[in-house]
């Protein structure tokens, strides 16, 4: 059996699944047009819950890529100092933060791609079901029951498969922004970790010796300062002393 | 999947099927981008020699060609007992 034949088959069980039939045709039309309504609600929430999603990590990239060139100045001030092992460090952070970020706008844009194709599914579905709801009206007014019947499979089977594609692609883009947002999450976290804001809590090893090459730098200096003004104060006495 | 309905002549459909029959065979032997280029050859045909029919068109399609971008993974997922369509209905 082909691939095409077997895809049939599971959107036919799918169908078969939603579709009760009852006695009365005109029940079955009733009921199942509700049924494709509510369908059709939760298309609409689906495609909504994709587009936030997205939305939420083109913002999160965004601010990654305004934090990036911390990282470029973390190197700088370790180079400064001498410390081009924790420069290294820091430029090697900010080249794999770059790459995933790369490889995530790429994701983003075939997020788009897919969330397009969905509206036209989703206003696909919509004519659809609207289709459907005055064919009842004619279904119930001109047929026999057996004859409603069949019809009334046919409709429902042709809607049916729009809703399984529509719903299939709903599930495959939210399952893509759950990795997308993890991956996003793992080189936020990782940039966070690296960026030289706090000084005093919670800092990585790069932070804390940074911040040990910056405060003995100021020892440093403060000696160098204080060995100055006590050779210049030894010498004001030392011509004092002549003078007397 | 995801694309709409279209209507293929008997020739259209010979052929078809024969690269529904090499995908098929793609798919047992796990190859994923001999997969992908039949799927899309696919969505080629189709959508060349295919006629589309109006969005109000209620009709059942008689085959459905899986999504040409999905992965080995998930066509294989899709075509299990259980599927990969999800639950939308209450």
């Amino acid at each position: 059996m082909g691939l095409m034949s077997r895809t049939s088959n599971v959107v036919k069980a799918w169908i078969s699944k939603l579709l009760d039939r009852a006695e009365d045709p005109a029940v079955t039309l009733d009921y199942s047009y509700e049924r494709q309504r509510d369908m059709l609600q939760k298309v609409k929430k689906g495609i909504a819950d994709v587009v936030t999603a997205k939305k939420r990590l083109e913002l999160q990239t965004q601010k990654l890529e305004v934090e990036m060139p911390k990282l470029d100045e973390q190197a700088r001030q370790a180079l400064s100092a001498g410390r081009e092992d924790l420069a290294r460090a820091a430029l090697e952070r900010k080249a794999f933060a770059q790459q995933q970020l790369q490889g995530l706008d790429q994701q983003i844009a075939d997020l788009q791609a897919q969330q397009d194709k969905l509206a036209e599914s989703e206003k696909r579905l919509a004519v659809k079901v609207e289709a459907f709801r005055s064919q009842k009206e004619t279904i119930k007014a001109q047929y026999s029951a057996a004859e409603a019947q069949v019809r009334i499979g046919e409709a429902a089977t042709g809607i049916g498969e729009e809703m399984a594609d529509t719903g299939l692609a709903i599930e495959r883009a939210r399952d893509k922004t759950e990795q997308m947002q993890a991956r996003a999450a793992a080189v936020d976290e990782l940039v966070d970790s690296g960026t030289l804001e706090d000084y005093t809590s919670s800092g990585t090893e790069l932070d804390r010796e940074l911040a040990q090459i910056s405060a003995s730098q100021q020892v440093d200096s403060d000696l160098e300062r204080l060995k100055g003004e006590v050779a210049a104060g030894g010498k004001q006495k030392e011509l004092e002393g002549e003078k007397k | 999947m995801g694309e709409g309905q279209y209507r293929l002549s008997d020739e259209a459909v010979k052929h078809l099927n024969e690269l529904d029959d090499q995908a098929h065979a793609a798919v047992e032997a796990e190859d994923e981008s001999q997969l992908d280029t039949l799927l899309d050859d696919m969505w080629a045909l189709v959508r060349q020699e295919g006629e589309q029919l109006p969005d109000d068109d209620l009709s059942a399609s008689d085959a459905v060609i899986p999504p040409s971008d999905m992965t080995l993974e998930e066509t294989k997922k899709l075509l299990s007992p259980e599927g990969l369509i999800p639950d939308l209905g209450g």
